[in-house]
């Protein structure tokens, strides 16, 4: 599936399997995920709490640590990521690819001025001397919104609001110009207008910058609004790929349906909401069928011992027996 | 309809930080306005959504409702009688009677007491029933919420969120309320999840005849689920209304640009300018006027002197801006 793309120019990921190993055993976090994120395109990778999403943006970035195994392929620019050593990653990591989390405060250091948290990264990557840093400082805060820069440099992450902290943070990530961002739930923890302000600022900064864009959410507004291209995680899997117009106007997998039901608003108001029975699947024991299949309202007997295999159809593929049934 | 619960004109302050220079210069302690001057009430059937951003005030409201905070100024009123003035048996009474559900059940239930021995202490602590029919209560108010009788013997830590939630449902319900104050309660769940919690409010509410308020930040659950909603901005009520009414044609400029925030299910790339500039100013110093001048696309020069009251303005339902109803 989707291997005869060209891969030397934007990120390939294939059978990508992350385990931890806890001290209860196993847990199968990302269990076989295939991604393709072309340059200047903005991916979603959408999903409820566990399915795996953050884990695999992790992965990617190669940021987890020492109790995760992770196996398949992360090919960026036709080089493969996973076979690199530490050094070895430090010239893409922060610099070809970078990366914005939910939580800024707990990614910024609280004790050095932003200027100086930007100036490292120009430090790491660059060969800038003191003062075109602190020139490229003073115009990335301008890039990402933030007025009177020359003050703002200054300050420490507490003197500085939610939103701001946020934009302060993408400052960062794009000083080294990077061809790929990974952004992990970036505005989960801000109000909705200002959501809304930071959305709008990573979009254009992608069209200004010809950046491509690797967004993790649980939020399928969100997605409709900044991706062109989404997949639908559960369990540590890929349900479906696909542009996000065809993908939420006609899902192919039961999950994908199941969600935009279950979504307030999307039926008349005051109208009973449409769950999804029962919970989120454990992932110490992944199914050997579909995942979904316990709370699939059109499973198949065959969904709970057979995994489905994935269907390549033009722009799209999905991995479901019950498509014909949604 | 008249109104079950009802609050008038409350106002709360609170305290805030100093740093150690300000308190050695003798500065005086800064004061948050948590609430000011607001005003709602609740019928019994009828849900109320109070929507807003964080340090709108909106979680300060719900525990003055259920008296865990005391406003400064302003009065509450249960079924005609002012909640303020009652002792003893009478204020048990309204103690039973208004219930709140928190946003995270796993902080608001005990972790060392199973789930039926939870909702037992509730039932004997009010005497809601005698000894002998206690197990028998707790199994039907399992069965309200759609668990199982088996969770009884469980600790809170055996479930899972929503489930989690379900039984700060049933400790609410337990003491067979009339009110129930909901304060994020579906904020820490999962889509797929939150849909089963928000029909059992639904089907809870048409059963029961519960008058609900519910607070949430998510304005598709509330455009779902409420009647009427207030939309609050830095302590105060700035517009308040038939729910489907305000979502059609809000009058007031904050409303609508929080309204024209939310992301649309319909696909479709966000382009040019955000909904609303800037960021919510801190509560410490709150902006002369009104309270959204700074940031609103229409604000006139007197915005920034005076501030409106919350009144119809020439509408059907009031709100608190100079230039209602002007795009």
């Amino acid at each position: 599936m989707m291997a005869s793309r060209d891969d030397s120019t934007g990120l390939t990921v294939r059978e990508l399997r992350v385990v931890f190993d806890t001290s209860r055993g196993p847990i199968f976090a990302v269990d076989g995920v295939a991604l393709d994120v072309a340059p200047g395109e903005v991916m979603g990778l959408v999903g409820e709490s566990g399915s795996g999403k953050s884990v695999s943006l992790r992965a990617v970035a190669r940021l987890l640590h020492a109790n995760a195994r992770v196996t398949g392929s992360v090919r960026w620019r036709g080089q493969e990521l996973l076979s690199l050593s530490d050094d070895q990653m430090l010239p893409i990591r922060g610099a070809q690819i970078g990366i914005i989390f939910q939580e800024p405060m707990a990614a910024l250091n609280p004790v050095l001025p932003i200027g100086l948290q930007i100036e490292e990264s120009l430090i790491a990557h660059t060969t800038m001397d003191k003062a075109q840093r602190q020139a490229r400082a003073l115009q990335l805060l301008d890039q990402v919104g933030i007025a009177s820069g020359a003050t703002r440099l200054a300050q420490f992450p507490h003197e500085f609001s939610g939103g701001m902290r946020q934009r302060a943070m993408i400052a960062i990530a794009l000083a080294a110009s990077p061809a790929l961002l990974l952004a992990d739930e970036p505005t989960t923890a801000l109000d909705v207008t200002i959501q809304d302000q930071i959305l709008r600022l990573l979009l254009r900064l992608k069209d200004e910058l010809g950046m491509a864009l690797l967004l993790v959410t649980h939020d399928l507004g969100v997605v409709a609004e900044t991706c062109t291209r989404v997949a639908v995680m559960y369990a540590g899997r890929v349900c479906e790929t696909g542009p996000t117009a065809d993908v939420f106007a006609n899902p192919h997998h039961a999950y994908t349906a199941a969600l935009l039901r279950a979504m307030p608003g999307s039926g008349p108001a005051q109208a009973k909401l449409i769950p999804i029975p029962g919970m989120a699947p454990r992932l110490d024991a992944p199914s050997p069928g579909c995942a979904f299949a316990p709370r699939c309202t059109v499973s198949e007997p065959l969904c709970t011992t057979t995994r489905p295999p994935f269907v390549q159809e033009a722009t799209r593929s999905s991995a479901c027996y019950g498509r014909a049934r949604l | 309809m008249s109104a079950l619960l009802s609050a008038s004109n409350l106002t709360r302050r609170f305290p805030g930080n100093r740093g150690l220079l300000d308190m050695l210069a003798r500065k005086p302690r800064p004061v948050v306005h948590a609430l000011s001057d607001v005003s709602i009430d609740v019928s019994a059937g009828e849900t109320l959504g109070i929507v807003g951003e964080s340090g709108c005030g909106k979680s300060t409201l719900a525990r003055c409702l259920v008296r865990l905070i005391e406003p400064d100024e302003g009065n509450i009123s249960f079924d005609g009688a002012d909640v303020g003035s009652l002792e003893g048996p009478a204020r048990r009474k309204f103690n039973r009677a208004v219930q709140m559900v928190f946003q995270d059940p796993y902080a608001s239930l005990n972790p060392r007491m199973t789930v039926g021995s939870t909702l037992a202490e509730a039932l004997r602590v009010h005497e809601i029933v005698p000894a002998a029919e206690i197990n028998a209560r707790v199994a039907s108010l399992l069965d309200l919420v759609q668990l199982p009788a088996t969770a009884a013997t469980r600790y809170p830590h055996e479930f899972s969120g929503g489930q989690r939630q379900r039984i700060g449902i049933a400790r609410a319900l337990a003491v067979e309320p009339r009110v129930i104050i909901a304060d994020e309660p579906v904020s820490a769940l999962d889509v797929s999840v939150q849909a089963q919690i928000v029909n059992l409010f639904m089907e809870l509410q048409e059963r029961l005849g519960l008058a609900l308020v519910f607070i949430t930040h998510d304005l598709r659950l509330v455009r779902h689920m409420t009647h009427r909603v207030a939309v609050m901005y830095l302590g105060r009520v700035v517009e308040i209304g038939p729910v489907e009414d305000i979502f059609t044609a809000p009058r007031h400029p904050y409303t609508r640009a929080l309204i024209s925030a939310v992301p649309q299910l319909t696909p479709g790339l966000l382009r040019g300018e955000p909904a609303v500039r800037g960021e919510l100013p801190s509560p410490l110093s709150p902006p002369s006027g009104c309270a959204f001048h700074p940031r609103c696309p229409i604000a006139l020069p007197q915005c920034a002197a005076e501030r409106p009251a919350l009144d119809a303005r020439g509408g059907t339902w009031p709100v608190a801006c100079l230039r209602a109803d002007e795009a």
